[in-house]
């Protein structure tokens, strides 16, 4: 059998026909009892009957088909080594692979902003890239401190939480309007963030992730049992929606105020207003990821990267880490109050049930299967993990088995996360615009 | 007088590792710390740093007390570590590496000091866009070396820099600590469990056992003591 091994070099058209030969002689041994040779049923008792011509076509499929697959799996190999090369010679310059992702990115943009214009009479579609858009800005957030800063945060959850009921509160109890509680809720989540950083500015690791775990659960079991505040399990109704500029997209709206239909003279319809929202989270999370980007190539961006790399050299640099940490926190936590915010717009309603720690499970998820600190990834990875349960829909009870079998599948094809490439800061491949590139 | 500690004493929760430790580093100087695992050798040189901070005693680095500064401000005084084990940030490139280097360092000056470390060690100026982790560990070595020399150090400490070299390498780490000396005037105090070496380049000399100073001298002297022969050379790496 040694003709037939997965050779390791380029093979010639000869070792080819030979290594098929092989296969087809093997299929011939193994096809003449199994294919040549037949029973027959004549008039009650068996007959062996001969089927030459089956096991010719069966030896010629075993010949072919050995060649085509030799021709693919080199084919595949070839590519992979050409990847290879190409991520390494990414280091010096920008690989083909990233080119593709820039591409990809610029194409996932158009089509997001496409998407409620071409589906604008499918509710459940919009509804559905909502979704995936608030996981994206959650993805990003999380990004931040798990991806950038290396810190294993496993109650993001909380400032989720601290950024709806912040909206929910301000708005049903003081009247604020949606554009003036966001960036306050925002503020808000960022406190706790920094609350919940003191503390655990001594964690790593494990320790680190069962901390914030619990202040997760915390942040819940407060919303629970503090009725007075929160309203207990019951949650928040009636959130007001969003409004475009002053205008509502209701039917008929308050005294005194115009609806968004009427001003331009539109029928009204409540895909209107699922558009809009559409676009306000759309417009939330282009924010967060320019913003994000641009932090990574300031010195506090680069001190959170230097951070997750090293801690001990981090500090040997004289870099202040408490500082650095809480930054982290601060910064990943108003991110994720900005896209609690907008949670509560959007639903209308509120409880606890909507932050448990399942949540902070799929965000993270999404953090880690995206590749750490991948802007792209996270994209990607929130699109992924949102989409399966919604397929998986058809299969009822498997759905989660259909998840967890996805995440499973992409852990063990690219076990740093779909797209872990990782962009560096800075280049001085031009020495003009090094310091640029620096500052 | 650079650097000046005065019995200082350093503890790890119940472990003294510190007892009562005087040493003085002055301009200019060479200075290596000598002495077996365990003996204090990398604690003195992080409670020098504030980590762990001295339980007792004084370190007056350029006229000014230091025993009670956060790290990161002992760090902006002018003190730059090269850590044991060398710990670059290996998903960081190499030019990344000395961005991280130069965090305090001002802006403008970053890319004559880029330069100045490229000029020292031409390898790192071919791989400035290579990833750090993917660099030999001489090189990274090297890149961590250079990333503490772009903040401008008055006083360099250099902790085991020849730990786990190739012997290439080794010679080459400390023909680099006394060129950093002798050509750029740099204050060295050096760690080395490679004692022959280190005491070969270093101005003086203090052996360190069991958390406090036993020998001190210059390098020559301690070269010829029969103690140190044969506690740290005979037998040992030449």
């Amino acid at each position: 059998m040694s003709a037939v091994v997965f050779a390791h070099h380029g093979m010639t058209p000869a070792e080819r026909l030979r290594d098929a030969g092989w296969v087809a002689f093997v299929a011939l041994v193994l096809g003449i009892p199994l294919i040549g040779l037949t029973t027959v049923d004549a008039g009650g008792r068996l007959e062996v009957a001969t089927r030459f011509g089956m096991l010719a076509l069966f030896v010629a499929v075993a010949f072919i088909g050995r060649i085509a697959l030799r021709l693919t799996l080199d084919h595949l190999r070839v590519r992979r080594l050409g990847r290879e090369r190409a991520a390494a010679a990414a280091d010096g310059g920008r690989g083909l692979a990233q080119r593709i992702v820039t591409v990809l990115g610029w194409f996932a943009l158009g089509a997001a902003f496409t998407l409620p214009l071409i589906f604008s009479g499918n509710r459940y579609v919009v509804d559905t890239a909502t979704t995936v858009l608030i996981y994206v800005m959650l993805g990003w957030g999380l990004n931040v401190v798990v991806g950038l800063a290396g810190l294993l945060d496993l109650g993001y959850v909380a400032f989720y939480a601290v950024g709806a009921y912040s909206y929910a509160l301000l708005s049903t109890q003081y009247g604020w309007g949606f554009w003036e509680a966001l960036p306050v809720s925002g503020a808000l989540a960022a406190s706790f963030g920094i609350l919940l950083g003191y503390p655990i500015l001594r964690l790593r690791g494990d320790y680190l992730a069962i901390v914030t775990l619990g202040f997760g659960e915390i942040i819940r079991i407060i919303l629970v049992n503090w009725t007075e505040f929160s309203n207990g399990p019951n949650g928040i109704s009636s959130i007001p929606r969003p409004s475009f500029f002053g205008l509502e997209f209701t039917r008929r709206p308050a005294e005194g105020e115009q609806s968004f239909a009427a001003f331009f003279g539109l029928d009204y319809s409540p895909m209107q207003r699922l558009i809009f929202l559409y676009y306000v989270i759309l417009v939330l999370a282009l924010l967060t990821h320019a913003f994000v980007s641009r932090l990574r190539k300031l010195p506090v961006g680069r001190a959170w990267e230097a951070l997750r790399e090293d801690e001990i050299a981090c500090r040997a640099m004289g870099m202040n880490t408490t500082n650095i940490k809480l930054s982290a926190f601060a910064i990943g936590a108003m991110l994720g109050g900005f896209a609690g915010v907008f949670f509560a717009a959007r639903q209308g309603f509120i409880s606890p049930e909507s932050f448990v720690f399942t949540e902070s499970a799929i965000v993270l998820a999404i953090v880690v299967l995206g590749g750490m600190g991948s802007q792209m990834g996270v994209v990607l990875a929130a699109t992924l993990l949102v989409l399966i349960p919604e397929f998986g829909r058809n299969f009822a009870e498997y759905r989660m088995l259909l998840f967890g079998a996805a995440m499973v599948l992409i852990m063990v094809w690219k076990p740093g996360g779909l797209l872990s490439h990782r962009e560096p800061t800075l280049r001085l491949d031009a020495p003009a615009t090094g310091t640029e590139g620096a500052r | 007088m650079m650097l000046t500690m005065t019995g200082v004493h350093a503890h790890y929760g119940h472990i003294h590792a510190l007892r009562g430790i005087d040493v003085e580093v002055q301009v200019g100087e060479i200075v290596t710390l000598i002495g077996a695992n365990g003996a204090g050798k990398s604690t003195l040189m992080m409670s020098l740093f504030g980590n762990p901070r001295a339980s007792a005693g004084q370190i007056v680095f350029d006229g000014e007390d230091i025993t009670r500064l956060p790290t990161h401000e002992i760090a902006l005084r002018g003190i730059s570590l090269v850590p044991e084990g060398r710990r670059v940030f290996p998903r960081m490139t190499v030019i990344e590496n000395l961005q991280m280097g130069a965090n305090f360092s001002a802006p403008d000056n970053f890319e004559a000091d880029a330069a100045r470390v490229f000029a020292m060690f031409p390898i790192l100026d071919e791989r400035q866009s290579q990833r750090a982790g993917t660099l030999s560990g001489g090189e990274q070595q090297m890149l961590a070396i250079g990333r503490a020399l772009m903040s401008r150090p008055k006083l360099l400490l250099l902790d085991e820099p020849s730990l786990g070299l190739a012997p290439i390498y080794i010679r080459r780490i400390f023909q680099i600590v006394r060129e950093l000396n002798r050509d750029h005037g740099m204050t060295i105090l050096l760690v080395e469990q490679n004692a022959n070496q280190a005491l070969k380049v270093a101005h003086r000399g203090y052996v360190l056992q069991h958390g406090g100073i036993t020998i001190a001298g210059s390098g020559e002297e301690l070269l010829a003591s029969p103690e140190v022969r044969a506690a740290y050379l005979e037998g040992g790496h030449a």
